[in-house]
């Protein structure tokens, strides 16, 4: 067994530069001669822009130059775009409005790009920017998700009548309709999925710099992909073509989904350093994160659930209308449709589900992936509606989950809804939750806090997710413009180490400690010798990037495949400087040997062999550097049972979570220390979605909830210890056997908090987010009902 | 945010409704106002400065006087740029009648903000906008009930 190789909690090797305060971040970055950029947002949700005065910004000091949309236009840049088509039921694919990244005539959002002010400092832009006279026309506003494609509202893009986007029917609609019909009992339940904001630590930020003598931009930028971001401002946005853009992401501080889009700022950014031939700088303050970093969630549904006399399932209908803001960001369209739709079928071997899906657009900011990307959405739809099919059937939430589950012999099991699931053991993840949150022990507990005033409840979550983003065949088939494969580099230098190169990004999973692992588990390199490097387009091969749970999934395999390649060729070498045959040349622990000899060399003497090959096998290239492409054939899925046990303050309504206990199936860990943190992150960031997190605009579309005096983030005393365990199974669609793990909690956590927080109040439903405001409302509703 | 309430003005109707078609009181009842100047017909241009929370700013308003109904009231609306801060509009139906030789005042406020006013300051707005209508008003009867006082004069 190697030290620090797959299954060693190895401490991350990252931490060390950020526990110093050396971390890279793209704000730690400052060029000779640079500006700073300030953006005009638009303070209102609707309105046409009558003109833009730019004479006073243009004399204030330091003032370097103030460009709009039409000087966007003139040079023929953007406009920015969505990479994913989804088909609407006309036949038509969805409505996808222009979405220039400086407004041209008319702004859609609070928070919208007007005008970009340049100047020598960051404060003279403020305060030029504060001159930029915009005289707007404003219009009435759409606002509410449920309302928006009614007749009678406004209209905000002309190409999107009724600001529909698309409506997507998808399943057996006719054969569900006739299960409904034929069922023992139906359930249903209306929810809100509550909008969120995404909220990274590090706000976003750009630096672009134009190097007029090669003609070459180089963008710093907080992304989590940085070769998409260079393939869509080349291909798509006319920044420069591919080989004249380098796309620079150094340490990144969180993204959760949000720093995976190409947004106005960056291409603006990147447009103007090369207008004004100087280096701009722009760094994003939190209310602009806020305005407009692309929020997460903000579905309306209704869920239905057919079952027979004994609780199973027999078919599902879900409607559901999702709100896409005011322009399509980048993935958007297929938030709510290919990754929400098709993990309708949970863990469940429910044999028909429909679902009809609108997107609409209104007067807020856009809206895409954010942790999960619609798995968490699909996953409280389905987990409240199983709650409410016990309730209705009398059967505790376990049996009934328990009845309807997939049988661990049906794997691999094709759902109603494309996915086919590879691996899972459903039963084995809800047993040892249950085990581990003393289940059966919840009613003296619960008998226990009455004595103390207290309504203490119990809930369940047991979720699946598709994640390791994704088989390109499958995503090309749906409409994707892309591929979602993987490429890694794994190049040993002359004297023995190694370095690392990924298509993927960390923006803070470690993954330079992770993949360090893996090199090491396979190579037999001491770790310390392995440096992982990702985030550089000039550095880096192509690649994807990071989000979908896909890094270790579809990344960590094309290292792999890499360090095959470099074994395969290690053997070559090593078996003619050991005079031995090919075929007798074992590989272990680092070490090439003749087997059934003591002669051996380690793999550091090979490489340094294959650059100094002076004696060397006929016919093999010099060089020990190997690369490799990896496209997963099916997508992972993760999945587990969590638990959640709360304690109600009936006078106050206030929620504490006194015990959370989650089991997941992640496969093979790498890294048990970080796919725990993980775990934990997840955890919290759902149960702040649950309790604290809702983004609110009113009704003319400000945004009220844009600082953190009115956004509720999660914080450490609205967190209990948790309890995490593991129910593992192999998934033999994954050669490394991984599943991913960052995005589960937050799949996992917002129906089991919910479930807990109804099953203490005696309530069928309540929204997110469970404030006390609304807990102490249906408490009182409840008691009034019961008295 | 919607605001209601009333003021006992020791005032008779017709001296309320020409002070509240007096630009000088206008000004000096209002908070912070620096300035308020007649632009046209029942239009007039009013700055003043405000501070919500964190957000300080100079505003310039717009103010329409409409739905005039001597003397038993009108309606005062305005809106406004606050520059980098945002901006606020609301109207103000003002409602006279008399109550035993003395005058009420009858308010009711709407206003609405945006920009970085509703962005920081959304949880301090209401109590913000509430006192300062009721400043207004205060310092409006005050104003009228002073000059009513005075003109009414002490007898000789």
């Amino acid at each position: 067994m190697i030290e620090n190789g797959i299954g060693a909690s190895v401490r991350r090797k990252e931490d060390q530069r950020f526990l110093i305060g050396k971390g890279n971040y793209t704000d730690d970055i400052n060029v000779a001669g640079q500006t700073h950029a300030v953006f005009v947002r638009s303070p209102h949700a609707h309105a046409e822009i009558k003109g833009i005065d730019c004479s006073d910004a243009l004399a204030a000091p330091g003032v370097v130059a103030v460009l709009t949309g039409d000087d966007l236009a003139a040079d023929g840049i953007g406009p920015l775009i969505c990479g994913v088509t989804v088909t609407s039921d006309d036949g038509e694919p969805h409505r996808a409005p222009a979405h220039p990244a400086l407004a041209q005539g008319k702004v859609n959002y609070v928070g919208d790009h007007v005008a970009i002010v340049i100047a020598e400092t960051r404060a003279q832009a403020r305060d030029a920017a504060e001159l930029v006279d915009v005289d707007y026309s404003v219009l009435p506003a759409v606002i509410d998700t449920g309302s928006a494609a009614d007749s009678g509202q406004p209209q905000i893009h002309e190409v999107a009548p009724d600001n529909v986007c698309y409506n997507w029917p998808f399943g057996d609609k006719e054969g569900v309709e006739a299960a409904f019909a034929g069922a023992h009992k139906v359930s249903k339940l209306d929810l809100v999925n509550n909008r969120m904001v995404t909220n990274p630590m590090e706000p976003r930020a750009a630096l672009g710099e134009y190097n007029q003598g090669m003609d070459e931009i180089t963008l710093h930028l907080t992304t989590q992909n940085p070769h998409v971001h260079r393939l869509v401002l080349s291909a798509f946005n006319q920044l420069a073509p591919e080989h004249k853009l380098r796309v620079v992401g150094p340490d990144v501080g969180g993204g959760f989904g949000a720093k995976i889009f190409v947004y106005a700022e960056e291409l603006v950014v990147g447009w103007a350093c090369r207008k004004i031939k100087r280096p701009v700088k722009w760094n994003g303050d939190r209310t602009e994160a806020f305005l407009a970093d692309a929020h997460g969630r903000d579905h309306v549904s209704t869920a239905e659930m057919a079952m027979d006399e004994n609780g199973k399932f027999l078919a599902m209908r879900v409607q559901t209308q999702a709100n896409l803001g005011a322009y399509l960001s980048t993935f958007s369209t297929m938030v709510p449709s290919y990754l929400y739709a098709f993990l309708l079928a949970g863990q469940y071997s429910t044999p028909l589900i429909y679902s009809e899906v609108k997107a609409v657009f209104t007067n807020t900011a856009p809206v895409d992936a954010c942790r999960g990307a619609g798995r968490p959405e699909a996953t409280y739809l389905v987990e409240r509606l199983v709650d409410i099919c016990a309730a209705d059937m009398g059967l505790d939430p376990a049996e009934i989950r328990r009845r309807n589950f997939i049988p661990v012999d049906a794997f691999p099991y094709q759902t109603p809804v494309v996915q086919c699931y590879d691996s899972g053991d459903y039963p084995a993840a809800l047993d040892k939750a249950m085990e581990l949150a003393d289940y059966s022990g919840f009613s003296a507990r619960a008998e226990e806090a009455k004595s103390r005033g207290k309504l203490r409840g119990i809930g369940l979550s047991s979720y699946v997710e598709a994640c390791g983003i994704a088989p390109s065949a499958a995503v090309g088939q749906l409409g994707a413009g892309v591929g979602l494969w993987e490429s890694a580099q794994v190049r040993f230098n002359p004297t023995g180490n190694v370095q690392v190169f990924t298509g993927t990004h960390s923006h803070g999973q470690g993954h330079e400690t992770t993949f360090a692992q893996l090199v090491c588990d396979q190579l037999g390199v001491p770790i310390e010798n392995i440096e992982v490097i990702h985030g550089d387009t000039a550095r880096t091969q192509f690649g994807m990037g990071t989000y979908g749970s896909r890094s270790l999934a579809v990344g960590g395999v094309a290292i792999a495949r890499a360090c095959d390649k470099l074994i395969a060729k290690g053997k070559k070498i090593a078996a003619h400087a050991l005079e031995a045959a090919e075929g007798d040349i074992e590989f272990v622990d680092g070490n090439f040997s003749v087997a059934g000899t003591d002669k051996a060399m380690n793999i550091a003497e090979v490489a340094f062999t294959a650059y100094v090959p002076h004696s060397y096998p006929e016919g093999v290239e010099p060089g020990f550097d190997e690369n490799a492409f990896f496209d997963p054939t099916n997508f992972s899925f993760p999945a587990g049972t969590h638990i959640c046990e709360v304690e109600v303050d009936p006078d106050t309504g206030v929620v504490e979570v006194v015990k959370y206990s989650a089991v997941d199936d992640f496969g093979r860990l790498i890294n048990p220390m970080i796919v725990e943190g993980q775990v934990h992150g997840g955890i919290a960031h759902g149960v702040g979605q649950a309790l604290l997190e809702g983004c609110s605009y009113d009704s003319e579309g400000q945004l009220v909830t844009a600082s953190y005096m009115d956004y509720a983030m999660p914080r450490a005393d609205n967190l209990p210890s948790f309890d995490i365990d593991y129910a593992p199974t192999n998934p033999p669609d994954n050669p490394l056997g991984v599943k991913g793990c960052g995005e589960a909690g937050a799949i996992g956590a917002p129906p089991a908090v919910i479930n807990a927080i109804s099953n203490a109040l005696g309530v069928r439903h309540i929204d997110m987010p469970a404030t006390p405001e609304a807990v102490w409302r249906a408490a009182q509703q409840a008691a009034a009902v019961s008295a | 945010m919607e605001m209601i309430s009333e003021q006992l003005i020791e005032a008779s109707r017709e001296s309320v409704w020409l002070a509240l078609n007096d630009t000088v009181i206008l000004q000096k009842a209002m908070p912070g106002c620096e300035s308020f100047e007649e632009t046209g017909e029942n239009t007039f241009e009013a700055k003043l400065i405000t501070k919500i929370g964190p957000v300080k700013a100079r505003f310039k308003f717009d103010v329409t006087l409409s739905d005039l109904d001597p003397p038993r009231g009108y309606t005062i609306s305005g809106a406004g740029q606050g520059g980098a801060a945002g901006f606020a509009k609301g109207a103000a139906t003002v409602t006279l009648s008399e109550q035993d030789g003395t005058t009420v005042l009858a308010y009711h406020v709407q206003a609405n903000v945006g920009g970085k006013l509703a962005q920081l300051g959304a949880r301090l707005i209401d109590g913000v906008a509430k006192k300062m209508a009721d400043d207004f008003f205060e310092n409006f009867k005050q104003l009228v009930g002073a000059e009513a006082e005075s003109t009414s004069g002490t007898p000789d």
